[in-house]
This record gives structure tokens, sequence and C-alpha cells, in this order.
């Protein structure tokens, strides 16, 4: 039980319920998409590149509360944020969620409070067959920032 | 009725712990639980008969094709039909395929129509989306109800000479709605078209013979019905395969093979190019000495008195949907549900820690959950070896995942 109440801390379920940049972008804005055939979660992404820093982001989905609260916690993370910072906070965020092996020295290695409230996902590291859910807004915004770049 | 404790300790894996607790498994639809005689069957199919089957001379090339044989002939018997018409494949799915590219590929064209149902798996609607692909054929959809059946009130209106292939589910692996099939074999064989039964979840469920049901083809899967995986049955009527050709060619499959040219073997071997799945014949041989010696009017009875039961006991719960039909008569014991705004793969890892098992998601059945306009659905499923108190567990752990979101 422990675990689980780890799993689904307060501010996990609050994300799920009430998901921040819920919605689309108008105008000119670069889009992404990830879906996990497997179990349905979809995330959609819209987000406005200018000088390398994203200044607006919107977002769009169904799924698992894990999914969807990661995807509304990486939303107010990267909204005014340097993508070069971004890039260096998924990373972080990766890091988090390898799964714990005991000594395998990443634990040491693991991001401090630079995560914020996405640290409220590690408990996800307990229950392996959820990282995917937990990954999903990362691997959807790894594709829109990588489309940026082809553009600039 | 069943000495439900000394047929559990048939299944070997029913004895262990999951997360600290005792397995509860309730993903029978998604794949059943074996029991020692389907182990000990494969088993010693290895240990003392293994070698190919049809070419050898030697002991145990006979021995093997002895084996292979006599399994066509208990699965054939198990749905009461003529094992020269019954060819293995490896599961429903593949069955399927062979239908539609054996059959269909060569009697479909432009402008004609195959008629599925929304309630249908992906292995019953992929494969006629191909051969629409490929023939110009169109798919038309069947939707259901109000109490998730299939509604054929529009049937007449969709149905002439068009129409060449009828594929239906016989019981939904969702809902557990069981199909209409005798008023979609008789609406196939008003217009000359064929019907085709994924009977993948009818026949480990039901009592079936293939004359009462009177469809032109039928498939399901051992793994579903206490066998290995690997292993399923095309079963069809001897017109109807003797004018198909075969997917699929290789050795095994063949008459004669010249330069450019071969001539088939008989109808089964026709469908089967290849080294076969032996043990996991074998196993499915098994496997339904098990049921049979069981009763499949037994496992019936069983398991309509769980589903009761379960529907009963998932009524009490607050916020709770269930997506099916309540009528026990009508249904299977897939029992799909949503519970509040909890998403289904929440609910499945909260279970999974009380060591229950169940699946989340699509099941494989998209077009069915966009049609009920839900995003995934948890979804517990019976077979013979469940016992009312895996039921309450059910309900228990259930009640922790409302307590965890918020909503007790």
């Amino acid at each position: 039980m422990a675990d689980l109440e780890e799993l689904y801390r307060g501010v996990i379920l609050d994300h799920y319920r009430n998901p921040r940049h819920k919605g689309k972008l108008g105008g000119d804005h670069i889009h992404a998409e990830g879906n996990n055939p497997s179990c349905g979660d979809e995330f959609y992404l819209d987000v406005i590149v200018e000088d390398g820093v994203v200044t607006e982001a919107a977002m769009q989905g169904q799924g698992c509360s894990i999914s969807q609260a990661s995807g509304s916690m990486m939303m107010e993370a990267i909204v005014g944020t340097p993508v070069s910072q971004i890039r260096d906070l998924a990373q972080k965020f990766r890091l988090m969620m390898t799964i714990d092996q005991g000594e395998n020295p990443v634990d040491e290695e693991r991001p401090g409070s630079v995560l914020g409230d996405l640290e409220a996902l590690q408990g996800v590291r307990k229950f392996p067959v959820r990282i995917k859910c937990a990954d999903l807004a990362w691997t959807t915004l790894a594709d829109a920032l990588d489309q940026a770049e082809a553009l600039a | 009725m069943i000495d439900l404790s000394a047929l559990r300790a048939d299944f070997p894996i029913l004895s262990r712990e999951v997360n600290g607790k005792p397995l509860v498994y309730l993903d029978s639809a998604a794949t059943t639980q074996k029991p020692l005689s389907v182990l000990n069957a494969m088993t010693s199919y290895y240990e003392q008969s293994n070698a190919n089957v049809h070419r050898g001379a030697h002991t145990l090339a006979a021995e093997a094709t002895e084996l292979y044989e006599s399994a066509r002939n208990r699965v054939a018997a198990f749905i009461g039909a003529s094992p020269s018409q019954l060819a293995f494949t490896r599961g429903t799915t593949t069955a399927i395929n062979h239908i539609a590219y054996g059959w269909g590929l060569n009697h479909l064209s432009t402008g004609d129509r195959i008629i599925v149902t929304i309630m249908e798996h992906h292995a019953n609607i992929v494969p006629w989306q191909l051969i629409a692909k490929y023939t110009g054929a169109e798919l038309v959809y069947l939707e259901l109800d109000e109490d998730f059946g299939v509604d054929t009130s529009e049937l007449a209106s969709i149905l002439d000479e068009r129409v060449k292939v009828i594929a239906f589910s016989g019981m939904s692996n969702v809902t557990g709605a069981i199909g209409p099939i005798a008023v979609l074999s008789e609406a196939a064989k008003s217009v000359g078209a064929i019907s085709v039964l994924d009977a993948a979840q009818l026949v480990p469920h039901t009592k079936v013979d293939v004359d009462e049901l009177d469809v032109d083809f039928l498939a399901f899967s051992a793994h579903k019905m206490l066998g290995p995986t690997g292993i399923g049955a095309m079963w069809g009527k001897a017109e109807r395969l003797e004018e198909m050709e075969p997917a699929e060619g290789g050795g095994e499959m063949i008459n004669v093979v010249e330069r450019h040219s071969a001539t088939w073997a008989p109808v089964p071997h026709k469908f089967e190019a290849g080294t076969p799945p032996i043990a996991e014949a074998v196993g499915f041989g098994a496997a339904v000495d098990y049921l049979t010696a069981v009763g499949m009017d037994v496992i019936v009875d069983h398991e309509r008195e769980l589903t009761a039961y379960a529907l009963d006991r998932l009524s009490e719960v607050p916020d709770l949907t269930v997506y099916g039909p309540k009528d026990v008569t009508r249904r299977g014991g897939a029992v799909s549900f949503e519970l509040g705004d909890i998403h289904a793969h929440d609910i499945a890892t909260i279970l999974d820690q009380d060591g229950i098992a169940v699946r989340a998601g699509h099941h494989c059945a998209r077009p069915l959950m966009k049609y009920l306009e839900v995003p995934a659905t948890a979804r517990a499923s019976f077979y013979l070896y469940n016992v009312p108190e895996e039921v309450d567990a059910l309900v228990a752990s259930l009640n922790k995942a409302r307590s965890l979101f918020g909503l007790a």
C-alpha cells in the first residue's frame, strides 16, 4: 500500500484531474502526437519556439493518471523555458525514471529539486510497466523539439 | 457441481503468490492457465516421441504423427466436427487470415461487401480491411442495441447480392455479449455469402456443435481453453475448404511440386504449410480432454453463476459502470467496467498490488471502445477455476482504488 500511496500522491491526482495548459494553439505552431497502442494513452502537444525558447505550449490527451499528470507537470516546466534547459530537464527526468536496481550508481546522481513537481513521479519507478506512461509526454516533446530544431 | 478445490489443484500456477498475495487470476479472456495434464502431455511428447510428423518411416515419426492426428480428432470431436475439416493454425488470428486470404482474396471484387460487427476483436476486422483494400470491396458495420447485443434490425437494408462475407464474433471479448449467430448465418445463406464465426471466446465457454451453428467457417485458439499458445484451429464446411486457396505455401501442404507449379495436399493438410506446432497440438488435445472430463454443461453453469455473482457484487461499488449485458444467459464471463474517473490502467496497477490480474485498455477492440465512447475499460474475466471469493477480493480492491483516488 505504501508504494501505491507514493505512486498516487495528491499532486499527481491534482494534475490528472486539472491538467495545466490544456487546449490547442492557434496560428503557426509545431504539433506532435504520441500514443501507447497497447494501453490507449494519447498525448497531443502544440508548441511555439522563438529564439530557442518555448514561448507557448498546449496539450490534449487521454489516458491514465500517470501519463496525463506527467504531461501536465511537463507543461508547467517547459513554458517560458529555453530549449537547451528543457533537453537537460528531459534527461534528468529519464534518469529519475530509470528502474531502481539497488546499487545502480544512477541512484546517487538522481536529480534533486530541479525537477520540482515532477519529482512526485518518482514512485513510478517501483512499477516498471508504468514507466512508459510517464514517458509518453516526454517522447512527444522530444519529437516537437526535434521538429523545431529542424525548422530553425 | 465442480469440486473447485480439487480442480484448482490441477493448475499449479493458481497456488503462487503475486506481490505477497495469493494470485487471483481474472484474465482468462486474454489467456487461460494450464492444468498439469496439458503440461505433462507436452513434456511427455518431447521426452518420449519427439520427431517431425507425416514424413518419416521411423518409429518416433510414426508416434509423433499418431499423436498429432489424434489431437486433431479430439479437437474436432469437441466441436462436433469431422477431423478432415479441421486445420491447425497458429491461433484464431491466423485462422481468420487464412479465410480472408484463401477465400476472400479469390472470391471478392470491387463493389462487393464484407459485413462485420462493431464488437469485433481486431483479429476479425484488420484481415478484412486488408482484403477490402486488395479487392476493392467495402467493409460495412452492424452496430449494437441498447443491451450491448448486435443490432440486426438494419440488416435487411444492407443485405443484397453484393454481400459476400459476414464475419462476426460468437462472444465479445469486451462486453461478453453472445453474437446473433443464427440470424447472421441465415442472412449470409440468403444472399449466397459466407459466414465466418470468430469463436475464440465461444468455444472455450459454451458447448459448440458446428452442425447446429451452421456457419461456413469457425476459428478458435487453444490457449483460451486451457491449451498452449501457438496453436488454434480453422474449421470449414467441406465445399468451402475445397474452393479455398492455401494462404501459405511450403512443405507438408503439397502433393506434387514442379519447377513452376504445384498441386495441393488434400484438405485439411493443404492449410498446414511447414512443420506444425506438434507439442502444442498434443497439449491442445489434452486441453479438450480436460474440458470434456469436467463437462461443458457444468462449466457453463459455473461461469453463469459466478458472472451473476460478480455483476451483483460490482453493482454495489459506487461509481462503477459495467459495459455488457445484464442477463447472464446472453453473455459470457468477460466483465468490462469503468470506475469513476480512475483510468483502467491505474485500476489494473492497484489490483495487481493485491495479486489480482485483470486486463486494462482497448482489449484489441478499438472501434468498439470508440463506439461506446470510453477511452479504455478494465476487464475481469472468469473461467472454470475461478471462485466467488476471488470476486470478493476484486470488489475489496476496487474499493481500495476508490479510496486512493479520493472517491470514497
